[in-house]
């Protein structure tokens, strides 16, 4: 006799509370409303980090365009127009910049936006930012005149103030409030409160999973039409959701089947198969190309602290191959023998003849004259990065191919980018060459443009060292027609060209894919995603 | 039984601590510098030296592990260096996606393997062991990802009946919370399958030639209770072993599968840390499948004692 009841009725009832408590879970309300306009979007990279200042990832800065505002923003032939600031004046002499803020800005925690706020974030910003550094090397004094007007006073008529303060690529000078913009620059903000079109909705945030901006129905657009950073943003749908999908195929079949509405970067072997899928759009993003490659070199180190051995790397440069590789599709790519983006207002042949001369056999003439004698030249591979990884394989190739002795160090990129910061030689843990991608939109401008720079030990990794180059940059941002900026930056590329600051090997335009039967006002912006204005059906 | 218990989850604690000093020395010593890649593109060497020593990264790794362990035994796991957020938090997030698709996993793994491998044995060498067998070779030939790839193309784009990607928790509907989970289930239950499957086979077949057996046949019980009451039940520890040893296989497996599938679990919170070199995520995400391990293998030893009445401890 039992007592009870049998095993098999305890199992019977254990089965049957697991399937009350599902039904009971699957009636709990849903996180979104089904009313509500969600636009589903899948970015490049995930948000982690809330702070646009403590990190140049690009995600942080499309994430910082979502919830904060800036005081200029760029149109689309990328001259800088007033966005939070209403009116402004420069004076005569161009040293003093006087500006105004918009009425009815507020936080998303509802406290207005000062001038206290604007100069506590642009001082953050300029800790951290080279152009932001670079305008407050030139800045005299930061004055606020009352609540809602700002004075800039510079030392010297600087030409590059309101190109700087709408600079969108990355580390963008959003306005933050006064209490986290006071915060260590090298430290993260803990709150993301800004007084953009978006709010961002900590509670939902679900790092390397999806993070939701909610609409601010408080904020004021521009009357102006949208264009590029420019004009009305206007918050579009009620709720943005960034979903992070690393798998590129599987971000293409979302899309496909209708799961998410807009994929920021698809990658360039899916795009034929996108292009040919029902209510999915391509689009070009637009009319300045979105990146460009470079092959940087180390400068402190043999063979590439010759001059001559690091022309002798233009021979070795078919961008034809590597754009192939890269890009595949010649609709989105372009061949640029230049250092200044073409397509850009200051687009030029300044040095470019050296450039255009592909000749392996003498590429490696110049590298023994110069002193190379088969040493092995230490190239850093990133093998899981999706457009550096083919890139330095084209580069490897193409080394062997002359004749080169190379030493190939593949790694993740998160190594390249530690390793890449050593100054040993490529014996002792340093480095020969690395490979590397970079945005449009810094591109064009000399002053943003840091690769362009060759400032030795407070330049970028590779040190390249050239006063000549640095004065020229100088220059070109005291330049005051746009006339004199295209003379000075055609020097100033001759000059880099010459020195090899880096070995580009193109540029092209990464689109973005959307679901156009159901998004309409998707901008196509080189640079940052612009996800205000879009709106669902 | 109970003193044994208590002893092995005492034993734990000196394999946790031997897992937490590997952990933390073996990525100190692996290349990468969170510090540089927070900094970024634009970054001169000052900026990075700056940020690592806001992050205490320059301080002596000894001081850094001491520091570490302390707030280890405080039960803190530490904060993520780039969302600032507790990694116990972020752990926690991405517990209910790994566990529903492991034990749904483990569901259709069992439910599938365990009645293919009694039939392929009562079959044996007849065509019914050939077609099991068959799916067992596949099944640990056809690759993860691969497998995922083709369910999605099938049963997503061309028959649109299930969705591509993605997790829904269950508050969110019962039917939305299963319909994600059916394709990730079968592509990572597949190898899985394949191996329990062979294992019943194999086990079931070595029972099957027992005099006991035959006992059983000619006192006229039925094929059914002689297969699964009588063979079954004593074919069962070398199964439950490897189902056990199958859960090791399904941390590394959803790895994979959740980012074939885009599920927001541990999987791919160990990856993304990895790659960003954010250390506090991979500790603490290393001690939390150690402990996991040790708590399945104590489980699977205690569960013999159930199955075979000869084994105490």
């Amino acid at each position: 006799m039992t007592s009870g009841m049998g095993k098999f009725d305890r199992l019977r009832s254990l089965s049957g509370a697991i399937v009350l408590a599902a039904a009971c879970l699957s009636l709990l309300p849903s996180t979104a409303p089904a009313q509500e306009k969600i636009l589903r979007a899948v970015m490049h990279a995930d948000v982690r980090t809330l702070d646009p200042y403590w990190t140049t990832q690009t995600i942080a800065g499309i994430h910082g365009m979502l919830i904060y505002d800036t005081l200029f923003g760029v149109d689309d032939d990328l001259v800088p127009q007033p966005q939070m600031v209403g009116a402004y004046d420069i004076s005569p002499d161009k040293l003093t910049y006087t500006m105004t803020l918009r009425d009815g800005q507020k936080f998303h925690d509802g406290s207005p936006v000062t001038t206290k706020d604007v100069v506590a974030s642009l001082k953050r910003w300029g800790a951290r930012d080279p152009a932001g550094q670079r305008l407050l090397q030139f800045t005299d004094k930061l004055e606020i005149v009352d609540e809602k007007t700002f004075r800039i006073v510079l030392k010297e008529p600087y030409g590059q103030v309101l190109a700087t303060l709408g600079k969108t690529s990355t580390s963008v000078p959003i306005i933050m409030r006064e209490k986290e913009a006071l915060v260590d620059p090298n430290t993260q903000i803990q709150e993301a409160i800004g007084s953009g079109p978006y709010k961002f909705a900590r509670e939902l945030w679900v790092p390397g999973s999806k993070t939701v901006y909610l609409k601010n129905k408080d904020y004021i657009p521009r009357s102006e039409p949208a264009q590029t950073f420019a004009g009305g943003k206007i918050p579009g749908v009620d709720r943005i959701e960034l979903i992070w999908i690393s798998d590129p195929q599987t971000a293409m079949q979302a899309l496909i089947n209708g799961e998410i509405d807009y994929l920021e970067a698809p990658s360039v072997d899916f795009v034929p198969m996108l292009e040919q899928s029902r209510n999915v759009k391509v689009m070009r993003t637009g009319k300045l190309d979105s990146t460009f490659g470079l092959i940087r070199l180390n400068h402190l180190h043999p063979p590439f602290n010759d001059i001559k051995a690091r022309q002798a790397m233009y021979r070795l440069i078919n961008q034809e191959d590597f754009l192939r590789t890269v890009v595949g599709n010649p609709a989105f790519y372009r061949v640029c023998h230049g250092l200044i983006m073409c397509g850009s207002p200051l687009e030029n042949q300044g040095g470019s003849a050296m450039l255009k001369e592909y000749n392996p056999k003498k590429a490696l003439e110049m590298l023994k004259e110069a002193g190379y004698k088969g040493e092995p030249i230490t190239v850093l591979h990133a093998t899981d990065h999706v457009t550096i990884n083919p890139s330095t394989q084209v580069l490897i190739q193409a080394m062997r191919e002359a004749g080169l002795n190379v030493d190939v160090q593949a790694m993740d990129w998160g190594s390249v980018v530690q390793r890449r910061a050593k100054k040993e030689p490529p014996a002792q843990g340093g480095w020969n060459i690395f490979v590397t991608t970079s945005s449009g939109i810094s591109g064009s401008n000399p002053i943003i443009h840091t690769w362009l720079g060759a400032a030795c030990d407070r330049g970028l990794f590779g040190w390249p060292c050239d006063p000549e180059v640095e004065q020229l940059r100088s220059k070109w941002g005291f330049a005051q027609t746009d006339a004199e900026r295209l003379k000075i930056a055609t020097d100033l590329q001759t000059r880099a060209i010459e020195q090899v600051v880096y070995v580009p090997y193109g540029q092209w335009a990464q689109p973005i894919a959307y679901r156009s039967d159901r998004l309409s006002g998707v901008l196509g912006v080189s640079g940052l995603a612009v996800l205000w204005n879009i709106t669902k059906k | 039984m109970f003193a044994y218990v208590v002893g092995r989850l005492f034993a734990t604690i000196p394999v946790m601590a031997v897992v937490a000093v590997f952990v933390f020395f073996l990525l100190r010593i692996a290349p990468g510098d969170p510090a540089a890649i927070i900094a970024g593109d634009d970054a001169t060497s000052q900026d990075i030296e700056n940020i690592r020593a806001k992050l205490g990264l320059d301080r002596p790794m000894l001081e850094q592990f001491v520091t570490w362990c302390w707030r280890l035994f405080q039960g803190d796991l530490g904060i993520s260096i780039f969302s600032n957020l507790p990694v116990s938090q972020l752990i926690m997030q991405r517990l209910e996606p790994t566990l529903a698709l492991t034990l749904s996993t483990l569901l259709v793994a069992v439910v599938l393997a365990v009645p293919m491998g009694v039939i392929a044995a009562w079959k044996a060498r007849k065509w019914a062991d050939r077609v099991v067998m068959g799916f067992a070779v596949m099944g640990f030939a056809v690759p993860v990802f691969l497998a995922g790839y083709i369910l999605i193309y099938v049963f997503s784009i061309k028959l649109g009946w299930l969705p591509v990607q993605g997790y829904r928790p269950i508050g969110d509907g019962l039917w939305p919370f299963i319909e994600r989970l059916i394709l990730p289930s079968v592509a990572l239950g597949t190898t899985y399958c394949a191996l329990i499957a062979r294992i019943t086979r194999a086990s079931m077949l070595e029972v099957l030639s027992q005099d006991y057996i035959r006992t059983a046949e000619s006192k006229g019980l039925a094929t059914t209770r002689v297969l699964l009451v009588h063979a079954l039940k004593n074919s069962a520890v070398p199964i439950v072993t490897v189902i056990g040893i199958g859960i090791a296989l399904l941390i590394s497996g959803v790895v994979i599968t959740e980012t074939v599938f885009n599920i927001p679990g541990l999987g791919r919170l160990t990856v993304d840390a990895v790659l960003k070199r954010d250390y506090p995520i991979v500790q603490g995400l290393i001690l939390v499948f150690a402990a996991a391990k040790v708590l399945v293998n104590l489980m699977i030893d205690i569960s013999y004692a159930f199955l075979d009445p000869r084994i105490r401890y």
